[in-house]
């Protein structure tokens, strides 16, 4: 089923278990932002890990598909679904925007173009008057999901966080398992070879780089919906670092690793947050070492234990 | 007064200047990414925080050790660029077999320690530095006031810029520096320890970034924040000039710095954004750079 091995199958039935029980244990809004993030961080990974580009600027479509969601949600009173739709379309619209000029570059300087063009869109959301500059948008309310479902109970908001990551993170696997995922694969691995096979490869990229985006608005949308803001912090640089982060330290290219990543960054700013700019050190610190010694992160380096792709 | 398309002299010829100042670190720093990356291979995330460190250096030099601007202004280079060393020998020399993404990702993370130690140290509020009483005051020269520190930051930029030019295209060590970013095997088959030319390469590199934060000090508060701002647009810079060509990123650098200035009068407003939207259209016309070969 979507192209899961049967290890993988395992570890996705254990991953749903773990989000039905979590909430009864753990803070749900907590396990709100894990999720978030984590499909955040599967979405950035779809690039990095299956058509081997790092994108440095993901937070411009997380943060433009958070402001929209929040915007849309606060002013036209939108349904719920609508708002998170919307955020996902931005995404992806602002995806197909900048895919179209980062993807004419490879290697760092696809790296370093996305970094500059989410710089630019950092500045047009400061500068912008719908984006409320550094107040951001506050105080939207959750309101109700398809007119009926009261969603300002945490539990009810987390139901359908859970609903969006499961749906989001089963699309991603549906799509790296699709012929259209094969190509993508051939692509990171030669991409000269895919070109002489006849495939426009750079066609391949710009769609993959589309749906990436996409779910990365999504993801900023329901972010938006759950805490009732939208602030530059979205669509700032360091955001585009910690998704990468995220993504590197769970395991790059692998099922779980984004998911693995996001529980132990969130959990790590949770609670470094009250030691301040030390949260930033840690970070830089997991970074070096992630590099140096741990390139396949903590999810690549338990399958390579297990001698399975998780 | 002289006006120049309904804009008044001082004013425009103000922003220009405010704009070849931002221009000569643009070009310091995106010269240090070109000479590290042609050498390394590696984009030097980290290049941000170190031009911060420079700034720092000497503003403990200062404070600390009572060290003024001008030995500062050797001696800042050389502690950072002492320190680049280290990092090269220690960690960045462990990266070379890998993945170019691996090297970005490795100085990144290095720039996030390196601003977080800083802010723990210091805040992020930012710290004065006095500009030299030599330099105080200013210059009338009829057109325009000249702030005489500013007038001096473009001087030495210009120099330092077109001294790391010189050194690379018309040395013998630059041209061995040419030969080893070219084909390395060989180079070092001809005897060349090509391992510590790529260290020092890097160190220098350092030491240039550096170089430009002691410049910035007296101009912009030392604050651990200072390399972020500034090293974003950088990496548009260097998309726009390519890394191909030494002259290239120190003109692009100045070019794009009196640009963003120009703005400023013309259009406030896009200030913050025209490199960027220059790189979007250098991207669809010509997708390797204005210097930039192929790949």
């Amino acid at each position: 089923m979507f192209g899961f091995s049967r290890a993988q199958f395992i570890a996705f039935l254990a991953m749903l278990a773990l989000i039905i029980i979590c909430p009864f244990v753990l803070y749900p809004v907590f396990l709100m932002r894990v999720l978030c993030a984590a499909l955040f961080a599967c979405a950035f990974n779809l690039m990095i890990g299956y058509v081997g580009l790092l994108s440095f600027g993901h937070a411009a479509f997380f943060g433009m598909g958070s402001y929209v969601a929040a915007w849309t949600m606060k002013f036209w009173h939108v349904d719920a679904s609508i708002a998170i739709i919307l955020g996902g379309l931005t995404g992806g619209a602002l995806g197909l925007a900048l895919g179209y000029l980062a993807i004419r570059r490879s290697g760092i300087y696809f790296a370093m173009i996305t970094l500059a063009l989410a710089q630019m869109v950092y500045f047009f959301c400061l500068e912008a008057p719908f984006t409320g500059g550094e107040d951001g948008i506050q105080q939207v309310p959750r309101g109700y999901l398809f007119g009926f479902i009261d969603l300002s109970n945490d539990l009810t908001m987390y139901a359908v966080v859970a609903a969006v990551f499961v749906g989001g993170f089963l699309t991603i696997h549906r799509i790296i398992h699709s012929p259209f995922g094969q190509v993508l694969k051939g692509i990171r691995e030669n991409e000269p070879r895919a070109t002489s096979l006849g495939y426009r490869t750079d066609d391949y990229k710009l769609i993959a780089f589309v749906l990436s985006t996409a779910i990365a608005g999504v993801a900023g949308g329901t972010k938006a919906l759950v805490f009732g803001i939208a602030t530059l912090t979205d669509v700032n640089s360091s955001t585009s670092g910690e998704v990468v982060l995220t993504t590197l330290l769970g395991g790059l290219g692998t099922v779980f690793g984004p998911v693995m990543g996001a529980v132990v960054v969130t959990s790590m700013e949770n609670y470094l947050a009250q030691f301040g700019a030390w949260v930033t050190v840690t970070q830089g610190v997991i970074f070096m070492i992630c590099v140096l010694a741990f390139r396949r992160g903590i999810i690549g380096e338990i399958g390579a234990y297990l001698k399975l792709h998780l | 007064m002289i006006m120049i398309f309904g804009i008044s002299g001082p004013l425009l010829f103000g922003q220009l200047l405010l704009g070849l100042i931002n221009g000569a670190f643009y070009a310091m720093l995106s010269l240090g990414l070109a000479v590290i990356f042609g050498m390394l291979n590696i984009i030097n995330f980290a290049h941000g925080a170190l031009f911060m460190m420079g700034a720092f250096a000497s503003w403990m030099l200062l404070n600390y050790f009572g060290i003024g601007y001008f030995p500062a202004l050797i001696l800042a280079p050389l502690l950072v660029g002492a320190f680049g060393i280290l990092l090269e020998k220690t960690i960045i020399s462990r990266l070379y077999k890998l993945d170019h993404l691996y090297g970005l990702l490795l100085t990144f993370g290095l720039s996030l320690v390196i601003e977080g130690l800083f802010r723990n140290g210091y805040g992020s509020s930012g710290l004065p530095y006095r500009i030299p009483n030599i330099l105080q005051g200013g210059t009338d020269l009829g057109f325009m006031f000249m702030p005489n520190y500013r007038g001096w930051v473009v001087l030495a930029a210009a120099v330092v810029c077109l001294g790391t030019w010189a050194i690379i295209e018309k040395t013998s060590l630059g041209a061995t520096l040419r030969a080893a970013t070219e084909n390395a095997p060989l180079v070092q088959a001809f005897g060349v320890n090509v391992p510590r030319l790529i260290t020092l390469t890097y160190g220098g590199g350092v030491a240039l970034a550096a170089f430009a934060g002691v410049l910035a000090a007296p101009i912009y508060s030392v604050n651990p924040n200072m390399g972020t701002n500034f090293i974003n647009t950088v990496f548009a810079v260097v998309v726009i000039g390519g890394m191909g060509s030494i002259l290239g990123s120190i003109i692009t650098g100045f070019g794009l710095g009196v640009v963003e200035g120009l703005t400023k009068v013309f259009y406030p407003q896009a200030s913050a954004t025209v490199v960027f939207v220059v790189m979007v259209i250098v991207l669809l016309t010509r997708p390797h750079g204005l210097f930039g070969k192929a790949a």
